[in-house]
């Protein structure tokens, strides 16, 4: 008997495989269907909704003042930049100047909060390719910052500090000094993290190359923020579409050449520096005055007027029941979020409450991409990919 | 506003726009679901608009209005530093073209809308739920779906696993109307 050479090859069948949604590498609750060849990954279907806490229906049934502390919840660990979004959506449409101070602390906080993401991010993504190390300095570096947040609103982290026309109150007393001790500090701190990763030959075996976007693909996935920038496109909605103050003030865009994992990697670390180089800025041209708009429909009185004056005391009451009234219009704004662009698109109809309210996540995009990127890779390379995209779920889930 | 102007008044030479709206600075347009597909591929890929970048799809529930449903994309467009809004208005009935074929971070977005919404897409790939729980019903984001939904989910002790009931309530919900207080 004759045995034909094709019916030798072995008929293989794709495997499937059910990864998460509670493995601790898939950053949360993401359930992903990886259908595998071997090792390899011939698709990977993310199943998304585990979080899903209808942020937006429920915004649409709060006033624009109580939905603000919704918008620290979607993305967890960058807390000030969202709601500076959701403030700047809701300045745009009634129209009210915010003072200078107000916007220097913000671009502050909102720098502490890009360093605070970038160090959860690539921590975490080094303990997923396996070095723990990194993430405890990380963590601890983290600490400090989550101390300048408590200081200035009384939260480690859902610090509601942000808000419509300026920021809840104004800087405590000796916080400036501090955080310039912290920056004094902590470019140390990166250099530390930097070598043990990225000379490290393990690191770079994982990373280089691993999870290769185009900067059309990168385009046509929708992508932005750091993922855009990895990819070539030198895009910054900090640059290009300034807000608040940023125009005023100095920094560099790092752009990637390959659009692999360590290009992003770099580019988060480089990042950091750039925020460190803006607070140092802030600190420098932080300027004396107020710190909520001079509108005072949209701003609650101070306690001391309160105490002194019925007038006051009523407005203190109906502002934080009835809330303010936005005149009817729309807006998709947009801001450079850590993680990418953060949009709110916020419709009013004249009354206290968002009309609709829908929250454009970067997160939501880039995992969509996570079966382009990981095509062709092995297993351990989807974990790589998730890291190097900076999920975290609260945001992709709404 | 000028450059506003002279683009909204070029586009209607080529395309078969509604109308185009200034709305806090931000270029708006309205096109017809029937002329969608077209329009998309067409501003995507002219030269001198290249609104290539898809940030975003979000539908919106104007209950009570003929054309319900207001479907809007939003685009980007990198060559130009540029934001243009889309906006589609439809009924439950209509269906609505995919972009899928054109930007394909549709995709997800698209099976958003359907899940909180109800919007058909025709010609999606894989046009399943996606945040909502696996078999849910209803369009959760509809104006006309109540806050509290329908369901509630509760671990039970005795048939040792997650029993689905109808949701019940002590109090009945509140909805303060601040229009006229007192």
């Amino acid at each position: 008997m004759v045995i034909k050479k094709d019916q030798l090859v072995k008929q293989l069948k794709s495997f499937t495989i059910n990864f998460g949604p509670q493995h601790p590498a898939a950053h949360g609750v993401l359930r992903l269907v990886l259908e595998l060849n071997g090792e390899i990954v011939e698709r990977a279907d993310p199943h998304i909704g585990l979080l899903h806490r209808g942020t937006e229906k429920l915004i649409e049934y709060k006033t624009f003042l109580q939905a603000l502390p919704y918008f620290d919840r979607l993305d967890y660990v960058s807390m000030m930049a969202q709601e500076q979004t959701y403030s700047l959506a809701i300045e745009k449409l009634v129209n009210i100047d915010v003072p200078i101070r107000a916007q220097y602390i913000r671009v502050l906080f909102c720098e502490i909060t890009r360093i605070l993401n970038h160090l959860l991010a690539v921590g975490c993504h080094a303990m997923d390719v396996g070095a723990m190390t990194p993430m405890m300095w990380a963590f601890e570096e983290r600490e400090k910052l989550m101390e300048f947040y408590e200081r200035v609103s009384g939260a480690r982290m859902h610090a509601a500090y942000v808000r419509p026309g300026g920021v809840a109150q104004d800087l405590p007393l000796g916080l400036l000094d501090d955080i310039f001790q912290f920056v004094e500090q902590f470019p140390l701190r990166l250099d530390e993290i930097e070598e043990l990763l990225t000379t490290n030959r393990i690191w770079k075996e994982r990373l280089v190359d691993i999870g290769v976007v185009t900067s059309k693909e990168a385009i046509d996935w929708g992508f932005s923020g750091v993922m855009l920038r990895g990819s070539g496109i030198p895009w910054d909605l900090r640059k290009i579409q300034p807000y608040d103050i940023y125009e005023n003030i100095e920094f560099s865009i790092p752009v990637g050449t390959n659009g692999d994992c360590f290009d992003r990697y770099l580019i988060r670390v480089e990042e950091m520096r750039q925020s460190l180089f803006i607070i140092r800025q802030c600190l420098n041209l932080m300027p004396t005055g107020h710190i909520k708009t001079f509108n005072k429909k949209f701003t609650s009185p101070s306690r001391i007027e309160m105490k002194q004056s019925m007038e006051s005391l009523i407005h203190h009451f109906k502002y934080f029941t009835e809330g303010i009234n936005v005149a009817p219009g729309e807006t998709y704004t947009a801001t450079e979020a850590p993680k990418g662009e953060f949009g709110v698109y916020l419709i009013s109809n004249g009354t206290d409450r968002p009309y609709r309210c829908k929250i454009k996540a970067p997160g939501f995009s880039h995992l969509q991409a996570l079966n382009n990127m990981a095509k062709g890779h092995m297993i351990a390379d989807v974990v790589t990919i998730i890291g190097t995209q900076d999920i975290v779920f609260g945001e992709v889930d709404r | 506003m000028i450059l506003f102007k002279k683009f909204s008044q070029q586009l209607a030479n080529y395309l078969p726009i509604v109308s185009t709206q200034l709305l806090k600075n931000e270029w708006v347009i309205t096109i017809l679901p029937e002329h969608l597909l077209f329009s998309m591929n067409f501003i995507k890929k002219h030269i001198g608009l290249q609104f290539s970048l898809l940030s975003c799809i979000s539908g919106v529930d104007f209950i009570g209005k003929e054309y319900r449903f207001c479907i809007s994309y939003d685009l980007l467009s990198l060559v130009f530093a540029q934001r243009l809004r889309i906006k589609t208005f439809l009924n439950e009935i209509t269906p609505v073209t995919s972009v899928v074929s054109v930007f394909p971070c549709a995709n997800w977005w698209e099976r958003e809308v359907w899940d909180m919404y109800g919007i058909f897409f025709e010609n999606h790939p894989d046009l399943r739920r996606i945040l909502s729980d696996y078999g849910f019903e209803g369009y959760p984001m509809r104006k006309d779906f109540p806050l509290y939904g329908y369901i509630e989910l509760r671990y039970d002790e005795n048939h040792k696993r997650i029993v689905a009931e109808p949701v019940e309530f002590a109090q009945e919900f509140r909805y303060f109307d601040f229009e006229t207080p007192w």
